[in-house]
């Protein structure tokens, strides 16, 4: 029949010529090949102590922002946990009270705020349901622990400190909220 | 008698060290040839990874399996490490050192059957995997100890056969005699190393080398990938160590024998301008270097080429390198023959035997020094 996409190849059965036969030219190419890779650069990546530069687009764990002033940009709306496909996000809210306006930004804020990392499934829906800027997942990684309840982060490690502030800027422009 | 028991301990000490560090060689040119680093973690470079190696070894868990026989399965890790590690006693490492009173051989025992030696031994090495294989009772074991038996014996042959045409070319088994006549590197106007002389026979002795050593492509008595390991499938701990290192052992010891037999010992090029001390010294600095250079070769093809199929193994050894081996014999025999001047005029056995003993009248110059090395 005739080929349409022109890349049928008919097998050939010929017989091997008497250089293939003595199989030494094809072993010596073989062995060219293995020696051009002696010289060539390594792909290793020193792990501890060098660390590979992650893609913009990479998710890892996440942070919970906070704005210019040290105030938690949260407010519990629960968007996040809603559009989360794992159900790895649970919170409960809570009313600022009076002299509280430091630390929270809006009357309402999460009292607790924990995702579940062995949920997780890093698909970034949350940082896209947040209408405050408030989460946001950035490139670190989620270490590794023995116990199931330690993958259970709360605001003590979701929170970023006021201190120390984590720079989310490859994965989005800015970490601020509009004004 | 002193000197030569400071000889058998560092050779003893040496041959051990050095297969320690060929562990480490063979992962590094192993990353090294797919892009990767190797082992780094232990000390400077990795240099340490062996001691860590045998440290783990040493404190695993001596595990025997409840069938296995008891003795065999110490013996045979016992006999592979043991019958690997003599062959290096008649090896000539460097060129012998005359100080005013004697000479002193570098060199365990100068036997004048040296090289027979050397298969003799290497031959009873599978013993110790063929009574390893078979004393843990498992079907893998005993698969990889009946292929590591099939395949040594085939092997042999060709090998004896390459050893043969060398022997005939020096006229004496002995190490020692057989790289003195590869002495330096141009004589004659052509090139004394036997690689030079006989180019086919080192070929068919590496590829034999390659199998006798187990190594890949050859190296269907341990595949991992089919026999979980071979004949030391239910080894652990040193005894597994004892089989691994042995292996080692054997691949030091066959590229030494390469390059005594081809590629001239201890000689190199303009060794005549130096003397004494200096000479041994890099005389032995020399063979080392070749022997490396093989030991690399080795591992070089390791890394290349997949493993051979079990019919293919047994075509190439039987079909092809046993007769390329007797036809390249055959040869040799003719061409020494013609330079002995045995197909001269000259009609009787006296004149016959006379002109073996007389200075040649042959115009070849290749072979000139088998005409008067001739002691068998």
């Amino acid at each position: 029949m005739e080929s349409l996409s022109n890349r049928k190849k008919v097998v050939s059965n010929k017989k091997m010529s008497f250089m293939e036969k003595l199989y030494f030219p094809a072993i010596l190419g073989g062995m060219w090949i293995t020696l051009k890779h002696v010289f060539k650069k390594h792909n290793t990546i020193k792990y501890p102590e060098v660390k590979r530069e992650f893609a913009p687009v990479y998710r890892g764990q996440h942070v919970l922002k906070r704005d210019e002033q040290g105030r938690e940009n949260c407010t519990a709306c629960g968007l996040c946990a809603v559009a989360c496909p794992a159900e790895a996000i649970t919170m409960t809210s809570e009313e600022r009270k009076k002299g509280e306006e430091h630390l929270y930004r809006e009357e309402k804020y999460a009292s607790t705020y924990e995702i579940n990392m062995l949920r997780c499934i890093f698909c970034g829906l949350c940082e896209e349901a947040c209408p405050k800027e408030a989460i946001f997942l950035t490139d670190r990684m989620v270490p590794t622990f023995f116990e199931r309840n330690d993958f259970i982060y709360g605001k003590d490690k979701l929170v970023e400190p006021v201190d120390q502030r984590v720079d989310i800027s490859k994965r989005q422009l800015t970490g601020k909220r509009p004004a | 008698m002193i000197i030569k028991l400071i000889i058998v301990v560092a050779l003893f000490a040496i041959t051990l060290g050095i297969a320690a560090y060929l562990t480490l060689m063979e992962r590094k040119v192993a990353a090294w040839m797919q892009d990767r680093i190797g082992p780094d973690r232990a000390g400077p470079f990795g240099l340490l990874q062996p001691l860590a190696d045998g440290g783990k070894m040493f404190f695993k868990e001596d595990f025997r399996p409840t069938n296995a026989d008891k003795w065999l399965f110490i013996i045979g890790p016992g006999i592979a490490m043991f019958t690997s590690l003599i062959t290096g006693a008649v090896i000539p490492w460097a060129p012998a050192l005359k100080t005013a009173t004697e000479t002193i051989a570098i060199q365990v025992a100068d036997v004048n059957i040296g090289i027979l030696f050397i298969m003799g031994a290497v031959s009873v090495g599978v013993y110790g995997i063929m009574i390893g294989g078979w004393s843990s009772n498992n079907k893998f074991a005993l698969f990889g100890a009946i292929r590591a038996s099939s395949q040594m014996i085939s092997y042999e042959l060709a090998m004896g056969v390459s050893v043969i045409t060398i022997v005939m070319m020096t006229g004496s088994l002995s190490l020692t005699k057989i790289v003195d006549m590869q002495h330096g590197f141009w004589d004659n106007g052509w090139f004394t190393w036997n690689v030079f002389k006989q180019p086919i026979c080192f070929v068919v002795f590496l590829i034999t080398a390659l199998a006798e050593c187990n190594r890949a492509p050859f190296d269907l008595p341990e595949c991992e990938s089919e026999l979980i390991g071979g004949y030391h499938t239910e080894y652990g701990a040193m005894k597994l160590g004892f089989f691994l290192f042995a292996e080692y052992v054997n691949m030091f010891i066959s590229c030494a024998v390469i390059s005594a037999l081809f590629f001239g010992g201890y000689n190199f090029p303009g060794m005549d301008h130096f003397s004494g001390l200096t000479l041994t010294i890099l005389g032995g600095v020399a063979f080392f270097v070749k022997t490396f250079f093989f030991i690399f070769v080795f591992m070089w093809i390791r890394w290349t080429l997949p493993r051979f199929r079990y019919d293919q193994l047994m075509h190439i050894g039987w079909k092809k390198m046993i007769p390329i081996a007797l036809i390249n014999l055959l040869i040799t025999g003719v061409v020494i023959a013609y330079t002995e001047g045995w197909f001269s005029k000259s009609k009787d056995a006296e004149s016959a035997s006379n002109a073996k003993t007389e200075q040649p009248l042959g115009v070849n110059t290749s072979f000139e020094k088998t005409k008067t090395g001739n002691s068998l």
